[in-house]
């Protein structure tokens, strides 16, 4: 393959901001200074190591960003000579990704919710006052148009679902430079919209380290371990006995290894490594830990599968893309508990013999990341992790890779498109994961939940702990209670608590107000009535009433809620989310978000009954015959908002 | 604060494509039962071809015996007992056991319903068969409204990944454009264009290993482009025409049959005559298509062991010479008989 560079050179910040990742060049051969310029042609005679490196890609791409605050073609072609990317293909990536702008852009950028969850905390409302108070949204200027762009200037956009439903409504801001910050914001208002956009400094910062792309917390280095806890603090049930997965949160120091061993850490990576690889999977499958994704897969069945290839190596990854809307439990483990799922992978790779693990946090977990870097980090330096972990020779490692604004990335086939340094695309299964996932190599999957039951399991026993919940869904498992709740928060229960009682834990809907509707499993889930709230939270319970507990999402809505606007949302979240690659979901998304509003502005065609008859045969088109998940489930919660809730009967 | 590089990782290996002659070899075979009938293939062939193989009509607009299935048009979906979903035809091995149906009331309504949306966003009035197939599954693509104006030039490119406007609710939203016309040798019609990822797999790993062109953007905004969308000419394009060669509906043409086809003058049914490139030892084999005496076209079979339909820009673009008579290429000719 012969690149065809345009450029000559990158900026001397664009070139800092991919060295500090990639190291220096090596040679003409791979970006680096050559004598003779042939004809912008760079022959990459045995650039396969070079090529080797794509997987960088994603990285590098966000380091331009967060250095320059876009992502130029002079530096993505500079990132394409590092790594032997065609650069057709790198733009294809780039273009991919909400968190990369192609056009230049202010360096500080507020991205504030519009969700769902965000909704019922008056997001509508914040961005409408934000518009008025710092202008327009910013949108990408056509190609080829001159851009002027204030250097110190602030941009804000809309959003979708960010995680933190629990501190509705919130915000992500980005500030691109040297030392580059980006921080979640909590209660976003409009007095704090007006301080960011004119230089305040931002809350709970986290600063880009300048050597991996990853994050360095600057809490950690606070004497004040208060900041330290950061807003993991509040989980409502913190400090409880009964608590399993989240009995460190807000409690346990999340940047001490000392701490987290003192509490009982790496006690279970030494006992899986005494009993061995084949009884923790035995141990795994005894539990019947199901995914917590949203798949409900076997955790042991397909820990099993891997073991058992004989194609070497093989990957691990943490899904931690949590990008569901009303999803935030993946946040507050990352945030509060980072030790934990080291060791978890740690374990997890150990009996799939895996030597080589990724976790991919989704972009917009800035503090997630960081922590999760420390704890990689201190577990490395403490023998945990690494070579030769606690002398047994064992060998694992874990890399943080980052999202950067892509929903589908959290589908586990996408995953490995993003990973590998293409497009976020879908692979079609069969194969599955398990016989050919990341780099075409056996992979196991595991959403962060998940993993975070792994040393419970080892420590207890797969029995016991199948004791816990009922017959069908084991163990203990994390909501995410939002919308109109008094006390939304990430609550852990035992299986087997109702969809009642999560509301009541939750502190129900505000005094005066009536439940409207309850959104269970995100927008990928499906919408119950006032009617249903007798519905066992089980697997097995929520099959038999045909809805789903997909990710562990409640929003609940009370009557203040326009509900004919959130599957408004909905439907746009979708199409914005799609991938585009097959034409079920590329245009169904268009086309049932066209249909809903053309019944939200009554100008339906032939009536309310037909466009809702048009929605029903698209959404079964795209359900029967979209290549992943997204597409299969884009109309779910749509079709039982109108067909259960009787969201559009009025219209 | 350490980072690590624990080295480069293994590059995907793509796998062989799946075309019927390949997997005839395979020495196992398995026996599926499709619409009823009992049919027995090689190991690994697709449902796609274990099909045909026994007539089974399925239409196909991403799939190319020559290209890698990227199973993106979903056009070829086939219901499997047992599966949740559809399958693609076009990928999913043949395995022991199956049993298929293509023309269930699900594989109808999906088929319809692919026909429907791409029949509503985009122009396909110069995809073969397109027309027979959406009489054939009774489809209505106007049901959708009115389909929206064309998008000045470039608008679609600038499109930011996650964010899109709200819906114009008079139209339906299409990929209507205009079409880009930046060199002599092919036009880029993308308002043509169903995506169907054959040009991409040509120019990059399948075929070229060019990698001039890409999906760029997101969801209905994805689109094909070069790199920073630049105009052809300063691409990495090598003029091979090989896109052309494999693009199922016409959005990518040859400027000759471009041109004609808005004059009017063009013909689908005309002369074609094979021959051998005469200019280099490989001696690819082309087909000239010729209207009113005049070669229009140059192209070459797709089931050509050599070529499988490939040619470079100067067997695909550089037959101009057999039938210009301007002065000064009668002064070439004249100058070369010395």
């Amino acid at each position: 393959m012969d690149l065809h560079l345009r450029h000559a050179a990158p900026t001397d910040e664009e070139r800092a901001a991919v060295d500090a990742l990639l190291g220096a060049p090596s040679s003409a051969w791979d970006g680096g200074a050559r004598g003779n310029p042939l004809d912008g042609h760079v022959s990459y005679v045995g650039g396969r190591t070079t090529r080797e490196n794509r997987h960088m890609l994603l990285s590098a791409l966000r380091a331009l960003q967060a250095r320059v605050g876009w992502v130029s073609e002079t530096g993505i072609e500079y990132v394409c000579a590092r790594l032997g990317v065609p650069p057709a293909d790198a733009w294809g990536v780039a273009t991919f990704y909400a968190l990369l702008s192609t056009t230049p852009r202010a360096p500080r950028v507020l991205h504030v919710c519009d969700d769902i969850a965000c909704r019922c905390k008056g997001a509508a409302e914040l961005i409408e006052q934000i518009e008025r108070t710092l202008g327009p949204a910013h949108a990408h200027a056509p190609n080829g148009e001159h851009v002027s762009v204030d250097p110190n200037g602030t941009v804000w956009m809309r959003s979708p679902c960010l995680g933190m439903c629990d501190h509705a409504p919130a915000a992500f801001v980005q500030q691109a430079g040297v030392e580059a910050v980006e921080s979640l914001v909590a209660e976003m208002t409009v007095e704090k919209a007006r301080g960011l956009a004119s230089g305040a400094v931002i809350p709970n910062e986290q600063r880009e380290s300048r050597n991996v792309g990853s994050l360095r917390t600057v809490a950690s280095t606070s004497p004040d371990s208060s900041t330290a806890l950061g807003m993991t603090t509040q989980i409502p049930q913190r400090g409880q006995p009964s608590l399993r997965l989240l009995r460190r949160v807000g409690v346990v120091d999340p940047e001490s290894i000392a701490a987290y061993g003192a509490s009982g850490g790496f006690d279970a990576l030494r006992r899986a490594i005494e009993i061995g690889a084949e009884r923790v999977i035995d141990e795994v499958i005894a539990s019947k830990l199901m995914g917590r994704g949203g798949a409900a897969f076997p955790t042991g069945k397909k820990w099993e599968a891997v073991a058992k290839q004989v194609a070497r190596p093989h990957y691990l990854i943490c899904n931690a893309d949590e990008s569901e809307p009303g999803t935030f439990k993946d946040r507050v483990l990352l945030d509060g508990d980072p030790f934990a799922i080291v060791e978890a992978m740690t374990i997890a790779g150990f009996a799939t013999a895996c030597e080589r693990g990724f976790v991919y946090i989704r972009g917009e977990y800035p503090l997630g990341a960081a922590r999760m870097q420390h704890a990689i980090d201190q577990s490395r330096a403490q023998g945990f992790l690494g070579q030769d972990i606690l002398g047994t020779g064992i060998t694992f490692e874990i890399e943080i890779r980052r999202g950067a604004g892509a929903y589908i990335c959290g589908e586990e086939t996408a995953i490995f498109n993003s990973i590998e340094g293409y497009r976020g695309e879908p692979r079609n299964k069969p194969p599955f994961p398990a016989q050919a996932g990341l780099f075409g190599l056996p992979t196991v999957v595991n959403n962060v939940e998940t993993l975070a039951n792994i040393p419970l399991i080892v420590l207890e026993g797969g029995a016991p702990y199948a004791s816990i919940g009922t017959a069908l869904s084991t163990g203990p498992k994390l909501f995410c209670v939002s919308g109109n709740v008094t006390k939304p928060g990430v609550y852990e229960v035992p299986f087997g608590a109702t969809l009642r009682e999560m509301l009541e834990m939750a502190g129900g809907v505000a005094h005066g107000r009536a439940l409207q509707a309850i959104l269970l499993g995100g927008a990928a889930g499906v919408f119950v009535g006032p009617n249903e709230l007798d519905i066992p939270l089980t697997f097995e319970g929520a099959r038999a009433a045909n809805a789903t507990l997909g990710s562990g999402v409640i929003v609940a809505f009370d009557d203040t809620v326009d509900m004919t606007q959130i599957l408004l949302r909905i439907a746009s979240f979708f199409r914005d989310e799609s991938c585009g690659q097959c034409v079920p979901c590329r245009v169904g998304t268009v086309r049932q978000e066209e249909a809903l509003h053309r019944i939200a502005l009554r100008k339906p065609i032939g009536g309310v009954a037909r466009e809702i008859a048009l929605l029903d045969e698209v959404g079964l088109a795209m359900k029967d015959a979209s290549i992943c998940g997204l597409g299969q489930t884009a109309y779910a919660a749509i079709e039982s908002a109108i067909h259960r809730v009787g969201v559009l009967n009025s219209k | 604060m350490t980072a690590v590089h624990t080295g480069p990782l293994v590059q995907l290996q793509r796998p062989t494509i799946a075309t019927d002659r390949s997997r005839r070899t395979a020495a196992r075979t398995v026996t599926l039962t499709i619409d009823a009938q009992s049919v027995t293939v090689p190991e690994g062939t697709t449902v796609l071809a274990a099909c045909r193989e026994i007539g089974v009509e399925i239409p196909t607009l991403c799939f190319l015996d020559t290209l890698h299935p990227v199973n993106a048009c979903r056009i070829c979906v086939v219901e499997v007992e047992g599966a949740r979903v559809l399958v693609p035809s076009c990928s999913r091995a043949a395995e022991e056991g199956m049993v298929v149906h293509t023309d269930s009331p699900r594989v109808k309504h999906s088929r319809k319903l692919v026909l429907e949306l791409l029949a509503s966003s985009v122009d396909l009035s110069t995809t073969p068969q397109v027309a027979e197939w959406i009489e054939a599954y009774d489809a209505k693509p106007q049901r959708f409204g009115p389909p929206a104006p064309p998008a000045p030039a470039g608008t679609r490119e600038a499109a930011a990944p996650g964010h899109h406007d709200e819906p114009d609710v008079r139209y339906a939203a299409t990929v209507a454009q205009p079409s880009t016309i930046d060199n002599e040798l092919y036009v880029r019609d993308y308002a043509k264009c169903i995506l169907c990822y054959k040009c991409v797999e040509a120019c990059g790993p399948d075929h070229q290993n060019t990698f001039a062109i890409a999906v760029a953007g997101r969801g209905f905004d994805a689109h094909i482009s070069t790199e920073f969308a630049v105009p052809l000419p300063e691409s990495a394009c090598v003029y091979c025409g090989n896109c052309i060669a494999v693009c199922p509906t016409g959005a990518l043409m040859a400027k000759t049959e471009f041109d004609m086809r808005a004059d009017g003058t063009w013909r689908d049914a005309h002369a074609t005559t094979d021959t051998i490139c005469p200019y280099c030892g490989v001696g690819c084999t082309l087909t000239l298509h010729v209207i009113d005496g005049e070669i229009v076209k140059a192209t070459s079979p797709l089931e050509n062991p050599i070529t499988q339909g490939n040619l470079c820009i100067k067997g695909r673009f550089g037959w101009r010479f057999v039938q210009n008579r301007s002065a000064a290429a009668e002064d070439v000719r004249g100058n070369g008989a010395h």
